[in-house]
C-alpha cells in the first residue's frame, strides 16, 4: 500500500504517508518559511525572531496537514488530479485559518483582515509549489521505473546462468528425461516471472517459491557443492515484497560464492519480521585464491533502485564482508496484501 | 586423418556438462574414431590426468574453480606434445571475442553436434596457441606456477610459495617442502603477483602472508642489517638498504 505503484494511482500526487515524502515536505516548508521571514526582515536579529515565530506557527500547520492528507491519501490519489489539488489547497486554507484564529485568541492582533490575507497567499503559493515539486519528481522517476524494469529484464538473469542451465537440461534428456522435464518447468516458471509486469508487489511466499525453483536448477549443475540454509521465523502470512528482490541476490551468491570454489559452500537466508519492518539477510562464502571474477554490482544496484522506487527512504540495502562471508541485508516496510 | 583414434579429454566442473559432451562424443564417434582418455573437473586435475593419459584434444571449460581453463591451457603448453585445446564456454563474451581475434578454437554451450564434429576434425591441423596470446586473453594472476620436468608438468600452488629468489638465469621457488627452478623473470612475477608478494631485495620476493618476524642482524665489523624470518625456513632473508622502508610498512601488522 505504501508503494507508489501498487495502487496504480490516477494522478501524480505523492503518498503522504511515506517517510521520504514527509521529510521532503518538512524540509521545503521550513526552508520556505525562513526565506519568507528574511524577505521582510533584513537585520539578522529581527530575522531570527521573525523566523522563530513563523516556524512556531508553520510546524503545527504542517503536522495537522500531514495527518489529514495521510488519512485521505488513497482517495486523493485516485480522483482527478485538478480536483485533488483544489481539495488540498482548500484543506490547507481551512487549517491555516483555524490556527490563525486560535493564535489571535491568545494574542489579539490589529489589522486582522490584511494579515490573514497574507497568510492565505503564503499557504496557497507554498501548497502549489510543493504539489508542483512532487509532480516534477514523479515525472523524473517514472521513466526511471520503466527503464529499471527494462534494465532488470536484461541484467537479472545472467546469460551465463541461462546457457549453463539449458546445457544441464540437455545433458539429462537422454538419461533422466523426467528430471529434465522438471528442470524445464522450473526454468519456464522463472522466465514467466522475469517477463511479467514487475512493478506490482507480490506475496513474499511467491518470491520464496521462485527462489526454490531457481535453486533447484542450480543444484542440477552444482550438485552437492551448493548448500542452502533457510531461516524463516514466523513470517507474516500476507507480507508483500517487490518481485525478484531475493532471486537475483541468490544468483549473485551462487555466481560469486559457490561456483568459483571446488569445495561445497553454504548460502544462508534469514527472513524475519521486526515490528513493522521485514528484514532479509542473505550471505554466501567468499572463496579464497581464485582468479578475479568479472564482478558487476548490477544486481545490487538494480535492487537498491527498485527498493527506492517502491518505498523511498523507508527501505535500505546494506552489504558487508566479514569472516570470509559476504552479506546483503535488506530492510523494508512490512506491507500487507489486500486479499 | 590417420587410422589412429583421436584421444580426447573432457574438463568441466559441472557433471551434467561433462555428461552432455560424452553423449555428443558418442554421436561423433560414428564419424570420427574417438577414444575418451578421461575427464577432470578443473584445470589442475586435467594436468594430472594428462601426465598419465596423454590426449590429442582437450575440451576445456573456461570458468572452473581452483584452476580455470585459460590458466590450464597455459600450463598445458609446457608439455612436450601439448594437446590441441578447444575451449568450451557458456557465455564469456570477453573471452569469445579474444578467441576470434587470435583464431583460438572454442565451442559455446550448449554445444551442437555439428560444431563439435568440426572442431575435432580440424584438431590435428591447428598449431599450438602461443603463451603470449593466452596470457593476453586471461591476464589475471595464475593460481599455480608450472615447471617442465622431463616432458611432464609439475604444478606449484602460488598459495604455498614462501619466497621467490632470482639466481642467475632461473628463479628459485621455495615452498615449505621443496625448492624448484622456474624459467621466468622475477620482475614479471612481481608484476603478476604483486598483491601477494613483496620485494625485499633486488633478487627476492617474499609472500607477505608467511613473514614471521623482522630482525636486526649484526655481524662483527659490518653494519647491522634487517633480515626477514619466513615461516618453516631456517635461513633469514636479507632486506636490502633500498627496501628497508617495507620493514616499517609491514612491521605494523601483528607478528
Amino acid at each position: 500500500m505504501a508503494s507508489i505503484s501498487q495502487n496504480a494511482p490516477a494522478n501524480s500526487l505523492p503518498d503522504f504517508r511515506n517517510l521520504g515524502v514527509i521529510l521532503r515536505i518538512f524540509v521545503i516548508v521550513t526552508a520556505s518559511t525562513l526565506v519568507a521571514a528574511a524577505l521582510g526582515n533584513h537585520a539578522i536579529a529581527r530575522w531570527l525572531e521573525a523566523s522563530a515565530a513563523a516556524i512556531a506557527f508553520v510546524l503545527p500547520v504542517t503536522i495537522i496537514s500531514l495527518l489529514i492528507l495521510g488519512m485521505a491519501t488513497s482517495w486523493l490519489r485516485r480522483i482527478d488530479y485538478r480536483v485533488a489539488v483544489v481539495c488540498i489547497v482548500l484543506v490547507e486554507l481551512v487549517i491555516v485559518t483555524g490556527i490563525v484564529q486560535f493564535v489571535w485568541l491568545l494574542i489579539p492582533e490589529e489589522d486582522g483582515l490584511i494579515n490573514i490575507a497574507r497568510y492565505w497567499l503564503f499557504t496557497v503559493l507554498l501548497a502549489l509549489a510543493l504539489i508542483g515539486y512532487f509532480d516534477l519528481r514523479n515525472r523524473a522517476l517514472s521513466p526511471a521505473l520503466a527503464e529499471a524494469r527494462l534494465q532488470a529484464l536484461q541484467a537479472r538473469i545472467r546469460p551465463h546462468f541461462l546457457f549453463n542451465s539449458l546445457n544441464a537440461v540437455l545433458s539429462l534428456m537422454r538419461a533422466e528425461p523426467r528430471r529434465a522435464e522438471t528442470a524445464l518447468e522450473d526454468l519456464s516458471e522463472l522466465f514467466r516471472v522475469l517477463m511479467a509486469d514487475n512493478r506490482k508487489l507480490i506475496p513474499l511466499e511467491q518470491e520464496l517459491e521462485l527462489c526454490r525453483q531457481y535453486l533447484a536448477i542450480e543444484t542440477l549443475r552444482l550438485e552437492d557443492r551448493l548448500n542452502v540454509e533457510w531461516h524463516l521465523d514466523d513470517l507474516p502470512d500476507e507480507a508483500m515484497v517487490p518481485p525478484l528482490i531475493l532471486q537475483p541476490l541468490l544468483e549473485n551468491a551462487v555466481y560469486h560464492g559457490i561456483e568459483p570454489s571446488a569445495q561445497p559452500g553454504t548460502i544462508s537466508i534469514h527472513i524475519k519480521q521486526n515490528s513493522e519492518r521485514l528484514e532479509m539477510i542473505l550471505s554466501n562464502p567468499v572463496p579464497k585464491m581464485t582468479r578475479s571474477q568479472s564482478g558487476n554490482k548490477m544486481a545490487l544496484a538494480n535492487i537498491e533502485e527498485r527498493l527506492q522506487l517502491h518505498f523511498d527512504a523507508e527501505a535500505t540495502l546494506a552489504t558487508k564482508s566479514e569472516d570470509g562471508r559476504f552479506e546483503v541485508r535488506i530492510i523494508l516496510p512490512c506491507v500487507k496484501g489486500e486479499r | 586423418m590417420s587410422g589412429a583414434k583421436l584421444r580426447v579429454a573432457i574438463t568441466d566442473d559441472e557433471a551434467p556438462a561433462r555428461n552432455r559432451i560424452k553423449n555428443l562424443l558418442d554421436d561423433v564417434s560414428e564419424m570420427v574414431p574417438i577414444e575418451l582418455v578421461g575427464e577432470a573437473d578443473n584445470g589442475r586435475k586435467l594436468l594430472e590426468l594428462l601426465q598419465k593419459h596423454p590426449a590429442d584434444v582437450v575440451l576445456l571449460d573456461i570458468r572452473m574453480p581452483e584452476m580455470d581453463g585459460l590458466e590450464a591451457a597455459r600450463h598445458l603448453q609446457k608439455l612436450d606434445e601439448p594437446p590441441h585445446v578447444v575451449f568450451t564456454t557458456a557465455y564469456d563474451d570477453y573471452a569469445v571475442s579474444a578467441f576470434e581475434l587470435h583464431a583460438i578454437d572454442y565451442l559455446v554451450k550448449p554445444i551442437r553436434l555439428r560444431r563439435l564434429h568440426d572442431a575435432l576434425s580440424r584438431a590435428r591441423s591447428i598449431t599450438r596457441i602461443s603463451l603470449d596470446v593466452l596470457s593476453e586473453v586471461g591476464p589475471e594472476a595464475r593460481t599455480h606456477l608450472s615447471i617442465q620436468e622431463r616432458g611432464k608438468v609439475k604444478l606449484v600452488p602460488v598459495a604455498e610459495i614462501l619466497y621467490l629468489r632470482a639466481e642467475l638465469k632461473y628463479v628459485t621457488i621455495r615452498t615449505a617442502q621443496r625448492e624448484l627452478l622456474l624459467e621466468e623473470s622475477l620482475s614479471s612475477l612481481e608484476e603478476e603477483f604483486g598483491d601477494r608478494f613483496v620485494r625485499i631485495h633486488r633478487n627476492c620476493l617474499v609472500a607477505r602472508e608467511f613473514i614471521e618476524a623482522f630482525e636486526k642482524e649484526s655481524k662483527s665489523g659490518a653494519e647491522a642489517r634487517w633480515v626477514i624470518r619466513v615461516r618453516d625456513v631456517e635461513e633469514a632473508l636479507p632486506v636490502s638498504r633500498r627496501q628497508q622502508h617495507i620493514v616499517r610498512q609491514l612491521g605494523k601488522k601483528p607478528g
